[in-house]
């Protein structure tokens, strides 16, 4: 660790892990819900469960992506970071402000949520992931407003590298899109519109200027590449996912009362998002073939290479796979959907914070890399992990096209819950592969618990 | 990448490229914004449509079903079930929740009042009102 404020990236790490532990928890009891109905019910209803499983998806992501931020921006501007304090303290805010919310969904009637924490005031409520009460909504935009704030003050004072601005470029712009979750309009197709741009302009957006920054800046350190070579990629990169991104958002235009000139808008210019991916997965398995050094760290490596390959599939092929208006059609709201969000979450934005947290956490306690042991069993958790998403994907992809037969395409359609019916068998095998994938983590967690002896200890 | 393609030149056309992009996004925001009107059904937000969404909002349907395609995929679509089903349908359906029978998926009852359970169904007709390209493709949703 070169600058000794980095290390206050260490808590946020540890909370990412925890959270992530609770929403692959919570995603299996979601998944055998769908096989046996009244699993657990009333004392969490389905929607409680999947309110808990997106939103600590989201929060997990957001401690990795502020983690990441802290251990990074003072390594590339050379300078200890504005205020480790307001970073610790805005840690605490953020944790139990997140505890307060997910126990609130799980022990609330959310109506009786909505009442108690200022709905009534200003409605936001009560849509798809952006669930959170009005106050922990404004305790999000305080704490990203301290913590870009933070970090803000740092680089002016230091370094200022093309990674950290395009990194602070993608955290800005994640601040400012969730403004979008304040507004909600009465009129549906207008609440639906600008929706989409907190959710798409993140993640098709934003968020990936984030993700190539910390790929980016993983890669310089691992691989020896000149940084002029790297940064040029980087840019490279986000050119395309804008380029494709924003006007991509256009594929979510096409059946919610939005002009029909979306359905040419959206179809053509998400069907270009897969190169942006597939230039990211390019990108990591040159540089690392290019690479000028043996970096001890084989496993950061392994995620970094990972995280190419599975943003890749699960972005660009499973997204491209249903962008087309002629083919959204039918599988628009389907399972096909839900295959594809898994694997792009995971394979992009899961896959890149374990990435960075693979790098900075042997750092952060003190070594360059973990010992082999440890490694090899990071190593067999990303097998795990990432198989046994490829086959939840799998699963549910079979479950969709099934779906879309049944009720939709079929010249005898029948109805939904029918058609859920005949989908069974897929739902048990994906249960299935989520059992696999939370043993994955599990190995995952072990690899930090295991043989104390490091290879610096040990050298 | 030849040497003669430079980072400030990725970086020039990243940012010349991205605000380009981003403005054409906003025209066509616009034009979309002057186009709504004939298709999004306003002329029936009435105040019972109103507290009909909020209805809809605080007892997070969302989180189970999907309204227009969106949502969640473990429900039925109700964009358009006020034309499958029927007003009087929908509100004795949400009223006799949970069914309770073993090992199929379980609805909660929301104690709606009457005037909660009309202006959901208000909302609901609005809803499927609204001009959809003609989604979905047929009436199972």
């Amino acid at each position: 660790m070169q600058y000794s404020s980095q290390s206050v990236a260490k808590p946020y790490f540890i909370a990412a892990i925890g959270l992530f532990t609770g929403q692959v928890l919570f995603g299996l009891i979601m998944g055998l819900q769908y096989v046996i109905g009244d699993f657990l019910f009333p004392a969490i209803p389905f929607n409680v469960a999947r309110m808990v499983h997106t939103n600590l998806l989201i929060v997990w992501l957001l401690f990795g992506f502020m983690g990441a931020a802290y251990y990074m921006i003072p390594e590339e501007a050379e300078t200890e970071l504005y205020s480790p304090k307001l970073a610790l303290l805005m840690f605490w805010v953020f944790l139990v402000a997140g505890a307060a919310t997910i126990l609130g969904y799980l022990l609330v009637p959310y109506a009786t949520l909505a009442k108690f924490t200022g709905n009534d005031i200003l409605e936001t409520m009560g849509r798809e992931f952006l669930e959170q009460p009005l106050l922990t909504k404004i305790g999000i935009v305080v704490v990203a407003l301290v913590f870009l704030f933070n970090l803000t003050m740092t680089m002016l004072k230091g370094r200022k590298t093309s990674i950290s601005i395009v990194l602070m470029l993608g955290l800005w712009g994640l601040a400012v899109f969730f403004l979008f979750s304040f507004y909600n309009p009465h009129n549906l197709v207008l609440d639906k519109y600008f929706w989409w741009w907190v959710v798409h302009l993140w993640v098709e957006g934003v968020w990936e200027l984030i993700l190539g920054a910390l790929l980016a800046f993983v890669l310089i350190k691992v691989t020896g590449v000149d940084r002029e070579v790297i940064e040029k990629w980087l840019y490279v990169i986000i050119t395309l996912t804008l380029i494709t991104g924003i006007i991509g958002t256009g594929h979510h235009y096409f059946w919610i009362g939005t002009p029909e000139y979306w359905q040419w808008w959206g179809s053509v210019f998400s069907a270009l998002e897969p190169i942006p991916f597939f230039a990211m997965t390019v990108f990591a398995f040159n540089m690392v073939n290019r690479r000028r050094r043996e970096h001890p760290n084989k496993a950061a490596t392994l995620w970094a290479l990972g995280t190419g390959v599975m943003s890749f599939l699960g972005a660009g092929v499973w997204g491209f796979l249903h962008t087309l208006a002629p083919v959204n059609y039918y599988t628009h709201g389907t399972q096909i959907t839900a295959a594809h969000g898994h694997m792009a979450f995971y394979g992009a934005y899961a896959m890149v914070v374990i990435t960075i947290i693979s790098y900075a956490m042997p750092i952060l306690r003190g070594r360059a890399a973990n010992s082999e042991n440890r490694q090899i069993l990071e190593m067999w958790s990303f097998w795990l992990m990432t198989v046994a998403m490829v086959f939840i994907t799998l699963f549910l992809t079979a479950a969709g096209i099934l779906q879309v037969w049944l009720q939709r395409y079929s010249s005898t359609p029948i109805s939904f819950m029918a058609a859920q019916d005949q989908l069974t068998i897929f739902y048990w095998l994906r249960e299935g592969a989520g059992v696999m994938f939370l043993i994955g983590l599990l190995v995952y967690i072990t690899s930090f618990f295991i043989g104390g002896e490091t290879r610096a200890k040990s050298a | 990448m030849s040497g003669t393609f430079t980072k400030s030149m990725a970086r020039n056309i990243f940012f010349g490229g991205t605000v380009f992009f981003a403005l054409l996004f906003l025209a066509l925001t616009f034009d979309s914004l002057q186009t709504m009107p004939k298709r999004d059904n306003r002329q029936n937000l009435t105040p019972a449509v109103v507290a009909g969404k909020k209805v809809w909002e605080v007892n997070n349907c969302i989180g189970c079903h999907t309204l227009m395609g969106e949502g969640a995929y473990f429900a039925p679509e109700l964009g358009n079930v006020y034309k499958r089903r029927g007003p009087e349908f929908i509100k004795a359906w949400i009223q006799s929740q949970p069914t309770g029978a073993p090992g199929r998926r379980q609805m909660p009852n929301f104690h709606l009042t009457d005037q909660q359970l009309n202006d959901l169904v208000e909302f609901l007709k609005y809803s499927s009102e609204i001009n959809t390209a003609n989604w979905p493709p047929n009436i199972e949703g």
